[in-house]
């Protein structure tokens, strides 16, 4: 599966372009602020549904326009697939596969599996355990679409339950068999959420570490877990021994809503102890593990962007991604760099050929043949 | 908008207050009432009042009515040992719609969504546990919505009920009259089958 044409109106700051692509690598470059992330996004919308970075939509659209599309031919399985997104403002966002607007922008995604490696994924890292959460929910839900439905009924028993804590604090009104009742509900969608992330987490793992090992060349040792307290005792247990706390604190305090991920660096914490560029050797491992875990669950390979990459990784380490990446697990990549001499100086010295488009200024696009 | 009338004005305010009501469709709405005889419009704004101040919940099952009982559970031909429980007055219309139903009901006024601020001691569920426990009924039908907080209310009122003498029973979910089989939903599909009948049953009288 690659993009082999991508087409752009008023997205982010760039008015109009129109690019054909290689199945292979091809990279954008440019000065800060040319817009080369944005055609990053604008691939992630395709896959996605949504933006990478930035959760409204709205803010998509170029300032001064009334809305923008983003268009893009697939080739899938063979067949040619076009995939249409566009906002107008004030509406709703319209998703079209060949001309035909989705029900459900669910059904879309995992259609088109994408990773995106990017800078601002420090956040895994530095901030709290929802971003980790969502790390490994947005990799689940691209595999079983049943997932996510399971997840948003859970936060619905779980927002339900708070509120009645809440009630009952405020009211003095405790009704037990109410509880029960949403203990009952939280127990059987939890159970099943935590069942579907350990299974993935035993796949995951050991993914995680043969990728680990292979970019920083075993020089460092780092540690991946899954940390649920349903590990050590089961949901409706936990649920109990937690009643007097939960009715004191007005919340549930145990669940798979507090799940986390560990991250070590030589056993330590590596958000306190790892230093940049081994933080982001860590986050390129998950990222790349999740590639492999889409192939593996797909079939056939997953869009790879690596936006501004290179940024803190040594010459060494550099090289090693980029040999391994232009290998044959992988599909169609995208890089973006601020230097096309540095780009097309990896890529001669692992004799790889690489399709360089100059962004400047968003609109304006030019491109060499493959070298 | 701007209106050439205070009294335009705050009668447009009042009924865009009203659900589904915007403002344009309030001021067609007075202009309307402004071009019909007085004696009409006067007749309108009597039947609104006298509906806000005479109206009565029926005591016994919170039915909206004109009594103290409404016309459901004082009629003489109903079975009275049957009571069908519902969210409002708008789910007893429906079911006595379909002709098929001669019990009769409970109203609870919503269903159970703490989210929403609606806990059980704000719906009609104490006076039905003291309708059961009367002892003349002797099945309760749960008749709520397939949602979240319908099967929450169910499940809740399941097991207030549970140890006392009475038959407890859920309308069934599934397949709808007319419906292809193949363009029903997964979950509504999965379900039918795990909780299908037996056909004699079906074989209605």
């Amino acid at each position: 599966m690659y993009l082999r044409k991508l087409s752009l109106l008023n997205f982010k700051n760039c008015a109009e372009a129109e690019i054909t692509l290689s199945p292979t690598v091809n990279a954008f470059t440019g000065d800060n602020g040319a817009g080369k992330t944005n055609l990053l996004d604008a691939i992630h919308y395709l896959a996605l549904c949504k933006s990478y970075f930035n959760p409204v939509d709205t803010q998509q659209i170029m300032q001064g326009t009334e809305f923008f599309m983003v268009q893009g031919i697939f080739e899938r399985a063979e067949k040619e697939e076009q995939i249409s997104c566009s906002l107008k403002k004030n509406q709703k966002k319209q998703f079209k596969r060949n001309k035909k607007e989705y029900e459900r922008l669910a059904d879309h995604i995992g259609l088109f599996p994408l990773v995106m490696i990017s800078p601002y994924d420090t956040s895994i890292i530095m901030e709290g355990s929802e971003e980790r959460r969502r790390f490994i929910d947005t990799i689940i839900s691209q595999t079983d679409n049943r997932y996510l439905d399971g997840l948003i009924l859970y936060n619905k028993v779980l927002a339900n339950r708070n509120s009645l804590l809440k009630q009952i604090s405020e009211t003095g009104r405790y009704d037990p068999s109410l509880l029960e009742i949403y203990d009952d509900q939280l127990v059987e969608t939890g159970q099943r959420i935590f069942g579907k992330r350990k299974k993935f987490m035993e796949t995951f793992g050991p993914v995680f570490r043969k990728h680990y090992e292979y970019i920083t060349g075993k020089a460092e040792d780092a540690g991946l877990t899954y940390d649920s307290a349903l590990l050590h005792e089961d949901f409706a247990g936990l649920l109990k021994r937690s009643a007097e706390r939960d009715r004191a604190l007005e919340r549930t305090t145990a669940g798979i809503h507090r799940d986390d991920l560990t991250f070590l660096i030589h056993g330590m914490p590596m958000k306190k102890f790892g230093s940049q560029g081994q933080q982001k050797s860590f986050l390129i491992a998950l990222k790349l593990a999740q590639y492999s875990y889409l192939l593996d669950q797909k079939g056939f390979k997953p869009l790879l962007l690596l936006d501004d990459i290179f940024d803190k990784l040594d010459d060494k380490r550099t090289r090693k991604l980029m040999q391994m990446v232009s290998a044959d697990d992988f599909g169609q990549i995208f890089i973006t760099d601020t230097s096309r001499q540095r780009i097309e100086r990896i890529f001669d010295e692992i004799n790889v050929p690489v399709t360089v488009f100059d962004i400047a200024a968003g609109s304006c696009i030019s491109h060499d043949e493959p070298r | 908008m701007n209106f050439s009338s205070r009294l335009l004005e705050s009668a447009v305010d009042e009924f865009a207050r009203l659900p589904g009501v915007g403002r344009k469709t309030a001021l067609r709405l007075v202009l309307h009432l402004l071009n019909r005889p007085e004696a009409e419009v006067e007749r309108f704004s009597l039947s609104m009042t006298s509906l806000r101040s005479g109206i009565r919940f029926c005591k016994v099952c919170h039915n909206i009515s004109d009594q103290l009982v409404c016309g459901i559970c004082t009629a003489t031909r109903r079975d009275r040992s049957l009571v069908c429980i519902v969210e409002d007055i708008r789910d007893v219309m429906a079911i006595e719609n379909t002709n098929q139903y001669q019990g009769v009901y409970h109203v609870l006024g919503g269903v159970i969504s703490p989210m929403d601020g609606i806990g059980p001691s704000d719906l009609n569920i104490a006076t039905l546990v003291e309708r059961v426990q009367a002892g003349e009924i002797k099945e309760v039908i749960l008749a709520l919505s397939a949602t979240m907080e319908g099967d929450t209310t169910i499940f809740y009122i399941y097991k207030k009920l549970k140890d006392l003498p009475v038959r407890i029973s859920a309308i069934a979910r599934g397949i709808a009259f007319g419906g292809e089989l193949e363009y029903v939903d997964e979950i509504t599909l999965g379900r039918s089958i795990a909780t299908r009948v037996p056909y004699e049953s079906t074989l209605m009288k």
